[in-house]
């Protein structure tokens, strides 16, 4: 019996790396995600912040094996699915991963009713008698909320928030242990919001579930999170305990995103970091935060800095902690 | 400059008729800054096009009066409307991409406006494009304003919509969601933009955005509607400290913050009434907290709490007069 503390996934160097262009136009390399280590221990959320093209809906899709990593190793539940045997070590642990998108209303076949929309994943794993699969439909609308006579309706007979506690429903269906939730309350209406942020809380609790909560809204993020990822350019720039992050950033970027929240009281905000995230395909030498970062001195020029410890539980990439 | 009175505002649809906005009224001088906020289906959104009478003729049904400069636009004819669309009043659109012709520079879709209103040549729209483009502070303006809209980043391509829509020196212009498809730290870049333009070209701004922090920002005053009616409106920070309206008040409460640890967040039960569903008394009474058996008989009106402060609310009104 391992020790509860261990983690359920450890991430280890993790990259990848896509080729562009071709048919006539200079092929290149873009480096969606560049050496990420991390772990999720049972039972926590580590919330995953960045802007668009940071790499972290890449990061959330290659650690359910949606897609594969180029470089680096990914372990689940003891098990390496990065590698050679990663495809049957993978179908080994599959069942305990799942994941929610952003969209429910595109995560969900029209035509289909929501006992079928819920029963997918019983479906294609098989071995379950008919009422076995009606009861358990109705156990897992009731667990996010809903109505069991809601199974036989159709998705379009549904406001967003509802779909997407269908959608987290169906998620639920197999007993997972991790999800990965990328965006999974972006498209909804803040009243909505505070409701499905609630129950992916409470689901959290009563079945031990961890999840990986990608996310670009840093108040949203606070609301879920254990431990935070901060994503700038494919890197992640800070991993910290929620508390200290919001508290004390150690990132001149972490600093920068949050100074960036809109404040009722005028002129509390101070004036936003300039400029916009690099292109990933010409990756300058050293720190990519570099060119717009207010505190950069010659090294960040030269030499890419690494996530390092500065404090117990706090990990920053930036050489201003060179000496720490 | 610009007053709304008893705006009303009804689409048709397969069934006949529903309505979207009713009997808004508010009021605009010169050189202010108004926020509208509500959820999706609220009405923003509505309202502000009815101002530039962008809604399709044929399908739709609008009372009320829009005044501005002392003439009533909804019933100015189409060729007189044109000649303030873009010249006096300009809007900016939540995504600029599809707001953009993708074949053509930006330069010539900045001198669009200027050529229509000021009756430019293509040289000298190019060269006040420069201008303008120097002015939403893209920088190397001369070079860019050959450009493609694929060729720039979101934050730059909102930029060039708002150079386009300051071209003629509007004395209102109209921004719904400007900055909800761009990042935090090109949000707060953008909010920042507008403030500074509406100080130089000395214009009035209506910001419509579900986000009550960012309008509370930007804003003096601030509209929150609900179900295609005006629930509340107040100074900015008279609603952010004391909202009035139970509907308002658990918006605010719904918001996760980035400030601090609040645990579990505060959920406004149910949904927004579908329109053409709306119930027959106060329509946010099924959800709210506070609801008497008189507010499901009869809509309640937008009455004053204090000077500048409206609320839809007889309960919190006749609370708040005995309390004193």
């Amino acid at each position: 019996m391992a020790d509860t503390t261990d983690p359920i996934i450890r991430v280890r160097n993790l990259s990848r790396d896509f080729q562009v262009g071709g048919r006539g136009r200079k092929r290149q390399t873009l480096h969606a995600v560049s050496d990420a280590s991390f772990d999720v221990l049972p039972g926590e959320t580590l919330g995953v912040v960045g802007e668009s093209g940071s790499g972290k809906s890449t990061i959330g899709r290659m650690l359910v094996g949606l897609l594969p990593a180029t470089r680096g190793e990914i372990e689940l539940f003891g098990e390496t699915i990065t590698g050679p045997s990663g495809k049957q070590a993978l179908a080994k642990v599959r069942h305990k991963l799942q994941f929610v998108f952003q969209d429910p209303h595109a995560a969900m076949n029209p035509r289909m009713r929501i006992s079928d929309i819920i029963a997918e994943p019983i479906d294609v794993r098989g071995g379950w008698t008919r009422k076995d699969r009606a009861d358990r439909v109705a156990e897992l609308l009731e667990l996010v909320g809903l109505s069991a006579a809601f199974a036989d309706r159709f998705p379009h007979e549904f406001s967003g928030g509802q779909r997407q506690r269908i959608v987290i429903a169906r998620a639920l269906a197999l007993d997972p242990a991790f999800i990965v939730c990328d965006e999974a309350v972006a498209a909804l209406d803040v009243s909505m919001q505070a409701q499905v942020i609630n129950l992916l809380m409470d689901l959290q609790q009563r079945l031990g579930l961890s999840y990986l909560f990608i996310a670009h809204d840093l108040a949203v993020v606070r609301a879920v999170s254990t431990r935070i990822a901060v994503l700038y350019a494919g890197e992640i720039v800070e991993l910290s305990d929620k508390r200290s992050l919001y508290t004390d950033p150690k990132h001149p970027y972490t600093q920068a995103l949050l100074a960036a929240i809109p404040r009722p009281e005028v002129g509390t905000r101070k004036p936003p970091i300039r400029g916009e995230v690099p292109s990933l395909l010409n990756r300058p030498p050293g720190c990519t935060l570099c060119p717009r970062c207010p505190k950069a001195f010659d090294r960040c020029r030269t030499e890419a800095p690494a996530l390092r410890e500065v404090a117990p539980g706090r990990k920053v990439a930036c050489h201003l902690y060179d000496g720490v | 400059m610009l007053q709304i009175e008893n705006l009303s505002v009804d689409f048709r649809v397969d069934s006949g008729w529903i309505s979207s906005v009713t009997d808004v009224s508010f009021t605009l001088g010169p050189r202010a800054s108004l926020g509208i906020v509500g959820e999706s289906g609220s009405g923003k959104s509505v309202t502000a096009l009815s101002v530039l009478r962008l809604h399709a003729a044929r399908n739709t049904r609008m009372r009320g009066r829009i005044m501005f400069d002392g003439q009533d636009l909804l019933t100015l004819p189409e060729r007189r409307m044109r000649e303030i669309r873009g010249r006096d009043i300009a809007m900016i659109f939540q995504d600029p991409m599809h707001s953009l012709n993708p074949v053509l520079t930006i330069g010539d879709q900045i001198g669009e406006t200027l050529r229509i209103h000021q009756k430019l040549d293509a040289a000298a729209a190019q060269k006040a494009a420069i201008g303008l483009l120097d002015m939403v502070r893209i920088p190397d303006a001369a070079r860019r304003v050959t450009d493609y809209p694929h060729q720039l980043s979101g934050g730059m391509r909102q930029r060039v919509m708002i150079a386009m829509a300051i071209a003629c020196r509007p004395r209102l212009l109209i921004a719904d969601e400007p900055t909800t498809a761009l990042d935090v730290t090109v949000q707060a870049q953008i909010l920042d933009l507008l403030r500074d333009l509406r100080e130089e070209i000395g214009m009035s701004v209506i910001l419509i955005s579900h986000d009550l922090g960012l309008v509370a920002e930007f804003a003096e005053r601030v509209l929150v509607m609900y179900a295609g009616e005006l629930v509340e409106e107040a100074p900015s920070l008279t609603m952010f400290a004391r909202p009035a309206h139970p509907y308002s008040e658990g918006l605010l409460k719904a918001i996760p913050s980035a400030d601090e640890d609040v645990g579990r967040l505060y959920a406004i039960p149910g949904r927004i009434p579908d329109p053409g569903r709306r119930p027959p008394g106060c329509n946010f009474a099924p959800r709210c907290p506070l609801v008497q058996p008189a507010c499901t008989a009869a809509p309640p009106p937008l009455a004053t709490m204090e000077p500048g402060h409206l609320i839809r609310c007889p309960v919190r009104l006749a609370a708040m007069e005995t309390t004193g």
